[in-house]
């Protein structure tokens, strides 16, 4: 990766094989042809991978989550996978209470023409805590905080894990999970209240605007909202 | 509303037990005329109505026929807030910031069901109906409204801008909501009034 800078044509690992892109047509809803990531992950992997089904013409490899971040890595350096792509980070709350919480990702191989789905599950009743993949693909950063914001899945290793959607100081919990209600858990009257309380002007830190150097130049009462750390003015 | 034949706003009243003379009758005659006619908006769009509001102002509904074809992207120069879109919670101190950036006389349109009343939306992120922020003048039903319900809007503004009268001290008054008045109507009371309305009210609540 770090040596050197190659641009990737889509399928051009494929050579001459290369099929013509086309939108594939009659896909089953289970079965079908599996994508060939899935034995060799079963092959180099084989104590962490759970199991491996496609749905939709799309192959979900499930694999426990603590190799999450060695298989995702070796999807993304391996010669014969070149997962260059990462689509989606996401999370799937099931309606049965039982049910864990399954964490998605969205790879997409662009040299091999190759989508990959991988899916881990995280027990209800141990903390909701993941490794994040940022260090292999950087834009996993604001999908994660997302994934974080909706949903409370901690990603372990993530720079800066906070919320993104909804604001910083917000209380009421993580908004799709199942036993989150659909108006909020405050009154309206207490969510205005709090809404109208955020100062809109005060919502970044010193480190997100990089004018740590030009912080004199800046007017004297911003200067003191960020010398205190504020972020969000409440 | 719309049966109700329109006001001749050539003709001033003059009501002799009321302290306007004619200059000044005459005056507010002047001043709204020129105030209804060069209502300069200010887009907040945030949804679909936007797109509706841009219609509006493109050449086949022409906004710049009631004198609005300036749009002030700036509050400071600006006469009418045109909501346009449903505003999430996220956004209601910066719609307000804006309100309260706007120098006066000004007036709100709030367009649409979203931000009239929060629309189909009735969940955790979204406000419902900007009345809940800002003091609004005319509301514009639809989702989205056609231009021309826009427009309708618009001119029910100007109706509303020409009946003013300048010794109306309360018009131009901005109130901040004052806990000893004895209109003040406490949050956990507006929330008891609100309960039956809304199309979620299955939904549990708890605390507060």
């Amino acid at each position: 990766m770090s040596d050197g800078f190659e641009i990737q044509y889509p399928g051009n690992a494929l050579g001459n094989a290369a099929p013509a892109p086309a939108t594939p047509r009659n896909v089953p809803n289970r079965g079908g042809e599996q994508n060939a990531s899935g034995a060799a992950l079963r092959e180099q992997f084989a104590d962490a991978i759970e199991r491996v089904d496609v749905v939709w013409g799309v192959t979900n490899v499930y694999v426990r989550p603590e190799r999450v971040l060695d298989i995702v890595r070796w999807l993304h350096d391996d010669s014969t996978q070149r997962y260059d792509y990462l689509s989606d980070v996401t999370a799937v709350e099931y309606r049965d209470l039982e049910a864990p919480i399954e964490v998605v990702w969205h790879l997409r191989s662009l040299p091999f023409r190759r989508e990959l789905r991988l899916k881990t599950q995280l027990p209800k009743n141990k903390p909701l805590e993941i490794a994040s993949v940022w260090s292999i693909y950087k834009g996993a950063d604001w999908l994660e905080r997302e994934c974080f914001d909706m949903f409370g899945i901690r990603f372990i290793g993530h720079p800066d894990l906070r919320r993104i959607l909804m604001w910083e100081q917000y209380r009421e919990g993580f908004p799709l999970r199942k036993d989150f209600p659909l108006r909020g858990r405050f009154s309206r009257a207490e969510q205005l209240r709090q809404a109208l309380a955020a100062n809109p002007e005060a919502r970044y830190s010193m480190e997100e605007l990089s004018i740590a150097d030009a912080f004199e130049d800046l007017p004297t009462d911003m200067r003191k909202r960020l010398k205190g750390g504020e972020r969000t003015g409440e | 509303m719309g049966l109700t034949p329109r006001p001749d706003h050539r003709v001033v009243e003059y009501n002799p037990s009321s302290q306007e003379g004619w200059v000044a009758t005459k005056l507010d005659f002047l001043v709204n005329w020129g105030r209804a006619n060069s209502l300069w908006p200010m887009p907040f769009g945030t949804a679909c109505c936007a797109i509706e509001f841009m219609a509006t102002a493109a050449s086949r509904f022409d906004l710049a026929r009631f004198g609005m074809e300036r749009m002030s992207f700036s509050p400071r120069q600006a006469d009418v807030l045109i909501c346009a879109g449903r505003v999430p919670f996220k956004l209601a101190p910066v719609i307000r910031r804006i309100w309260q950036q706007m120098p006066q006389p000004k007036w709100a349109i709030a367009m649409g069901a979203c931000a009239s009343s929060g629309n189909i939306f009735d969940n955790y992120a979204v406000v419902q109906g900007i009345d809940t922020i800002i003091p609004v003048d005319v509301y514009v039903p639809g989702c989205p409204p056609r231009p021309e319900g826009l427009m309708y809007g618009i001119m029910m503004l100007q109706e509303k801008v020409k009946r003013e009268r300048m010794n109306d001290k309360t018009i131009r008054a901005e109130m901040e909501p004052d806990p000893k008045s004895k209109l003040y109507i406490p949050p956990p009371v507006i929330d008891e009034l609100s309960e039956p309305f809304g199309n979620s009210v299955h939904q549990t609540r708890s605390g507060l």
